[in-house]
């Protein structure tokens, strides 16, 4: 059984704790991180902007690069610290939410956290990324809250306290929606 | 024909400007266009000499708040802030609000140069130190690098080149941009807050030991008293350059003594191969301008300073911008802005400061650099940049030029 483990700065203590409690003893996990690269091709893009006064040696692209290699590692080493067990470790390099789901395929288990709001419970808790991850994740989706679970009321059903729209006069009737 | 051969060898300057073909410093294309330009009577040799008096100051000024960036840098004052963003736990948003402030003021005070060159690997470091993700912040230096640069002539120099025209003093130009800033830089923050709200939620990590700041004060407060220096020398009508001049030889005493640099790396700070690039290019956009482009400009720029004249020449002067990029934006559309007073000058700087955000590096030249990437096996997504530019320049450029019609009805152009 393989289980990946998606590891993203700030939320990736939640998700290596779900897979040291869910994943199964024999399970091989692997803790995945993307680096976007978008930080590094805009710093680099702001030094190209400099017109005229642009000298190799001062660019900061490469050393955003560095410094975003070099934090990558210490995180996936803190995960594997954190995990405790015997794990194998991935760095990918793209648009995080493709790379995931990419990594994903052939994959028994995918953990990931959500990345929104998460101090109330509703659909702002999911972020475009990890939407995206669990729309089209090739695998079953482990999906953990990155803190403890927000308390508060799931809301009322559709309809609930005011009176469904009348149906239209003419045409075929509504299909059943949410509101 | 002075004007196609003015017009090709702009185009010639700019594009190499961005490609830098075989490494070359920008002036050795430029330098020869500026004499061609003249050689072959595009404008007079009085006219070019003209242009480079103008210029001269403008360039000795600049140089000198180089130097101080990279000085205040040396003797760590960049460190110190890097430490002062990453204290202490908290959520990401609250990095991003101290990123704003930081670069909000380092911009203003050392010019966006600072920001992008010296801030920038400051704040990734600050931000993966505290694991936040890194690129709402680094997104926030590249806008504010721009939209951050309002507020004093040092900030820019595209303000640098227009402050003369004005005939404003250093301080009335400043309480004149001090809302515009203010606006445009609320604006960003707000938008970013909005746009990167899943990014912020995310919590940080806790920080084990803060260490100690260690606020280089002797920086600091020479710093100060070459701000207070524009004041006093612009009012005493003597050229505010000798104030960075001065803070910039304060501080190189101070480093020479210390051995934290060296004359040979103050003299590269102030990138000699830059100011001949300047110099060369105001000669060549001269060239184009008296053929021609300056008539042409003349029936589209709008006058007088009313709301509406200033929101369409920071607009104009947005596009230009983003065309060919704001230095030769503003040698362009400065003579055509001056006519209509110091007011539709302020709001030129307002579109040649703001609209580069737009694009990755602030104009087409974006689709240029991109080729140039792609031949170093490099690839840059821009397609969520020039979404994020394309919801914040309009509303940070109508927000500064607004707050600068209020400036002018109450304090006066």
């Amino acid at each position: 059984m393989i289980v990946i483990t998606w590891i993203v700065e700030g939320t990736w203590p939640a998700c290596v704790d779900a897979a040291r409690a869910m994943a199964p003893a024999d399970a091989e996990i692997v803790l995945l991180h993307v680096s976007g690269g978008e930080a590094p091709a805009a710093a680099r893009g702001a030094y190209a902007g400099l017109m005229g006064r642009r000298r190799p040696d001062r660019d900061p692209g490469p050393r955003v690069a560095e410094l975003g290699a070099a934090s990558a590692r210490e995180l996936l080493e803190a995960a594997a610290g954190r995990l405790g067990r015997l794990c194998a470790t991935a760095e990918r390099q793209g648009r995080a939410e493709r790379e995931v789901v990419a990594a994903a395929q052939g994959a028994d288990l995918l953990i990931l956290a959500r990345d929104g709001d998460d101090t109330r419970l509703g659909p702002r808790s999911l972020g475009p990324a990890s939407r995206f991850v669990v729309d089209h994740a090739p695998c079953p989706v482990l999906l953990v809250w990155p803190r403890e679970v927000p308390a508060g009321p799931v809301p009322p059903p559709p309809g609930h306290g005011h009176r469904p729209p009348p149906p239209p006069r003419h045409g075929p009737p509504a299909p059943p929606g949410r509101h | 024909m002075a004007e196609a051969v003015s017009a090709g060898l702009l185009a010639v300057v700019l594009i190499a400007a961005v490609v830098r073909p075989w490494g070359w410093p920008e002036a050795v294309i430029a330098g020869p266009a500026a004499v061609i330009v003249v050689a072959t009577g595009a404008i007079d040799p009085h006219q070019a000499l003209g242009q480079a008096r103008r210029i001269g100051p403008v360039i000795g000024f600049l140089a000198a708040v180089l130097i101080l960036a990279q000085l205040t840098d040396d003797e760590g004052l960049f460190r110190a802030l890097g430490r002062w963003l990453a204290m202490g736990a908290g959520p990401p948003r609250r990095l991003l609000t101290r990123v704003f402030a930081v670069a909000a003021a380092v911009t203003a005070v050392l010019s966006l140069d600072a920001t992008v060159v010296l801030l920038t690997p400051v704040v990734f470091a600050a931000a993966a130190r505290l694991g936040a993700r890194a690129k709402p912040h680094i997104y926030a230096l590249s806008h504010l690098a721009n939209s951050g640069s309002l507020l004093l002539p040092v900030s820019n120099l595209t303000n640098l080149i227009a402050f003369a025209a004005t005939g404003l003093s250093f301080p009335r130009f400043a309480a004149l941009m001090a809302l515009p800033w203010l606006a445009a830089v609320a604006t960003e923050y707000v938008v970013f807050r909005r746009i990167f709200r899943s990014d912020l939620y995310a919590p940080t990590r806790s920080q084990p030991a803060a260490d100690p700041i260690g606020v280089p004060w002797l920086v600091v407060t020479i710093l100060a008293a070459t701000l207070a220096g524009f004041v006093v020398t612009s009012l005493a009508g003597i050229n505010p350059a000798w104030a960075a001049a001065a803070g910039a030889a304060a501080l190189a005493a101070r480093g020479l003594a210390s051995g934290q640099t060296k004359p040979r790396a103050i003299w590269r700070a102030a990138d000699g191969a830059f100011l001949i690039f300047v110099l060369a290019l105001a000669v060549v956009v001269a060239g184009v301008t008296d053929n021609g482009l300056a008539a042409a400009l003349q029936r589209v720029m709008p006058s007088g300073t009313s709301l509406w004249a200033l929101l369409a020449t920071a607009a104009l002067a947005a596009g230009v911008a983003n065309v060919i990029n704001n230095l030769p934006a503003v040698l362009v559309l400065l003579p055509l802005a001056a006519a209509s007073g110091p007011g539709a000058v302020l709001a030129m700087l307002i579109g040649t400061n703001i609209g580069p955000n737009l694009t990755y590096t602030g104009s087409l030249a974006t689709l240029l650099w991109r080729r140039v990437l792609r031949e170093h096996g490099e690839e840059a997504d821009i397609g969520e940049f020039t979404r994020l530019g394309l919801i914040t320049v309009p509303l940070a450029l109508a927000a500064a030029v607004v707050a600068l019609w209020a400036g002018l009805r109450v304090i006066g152009g």
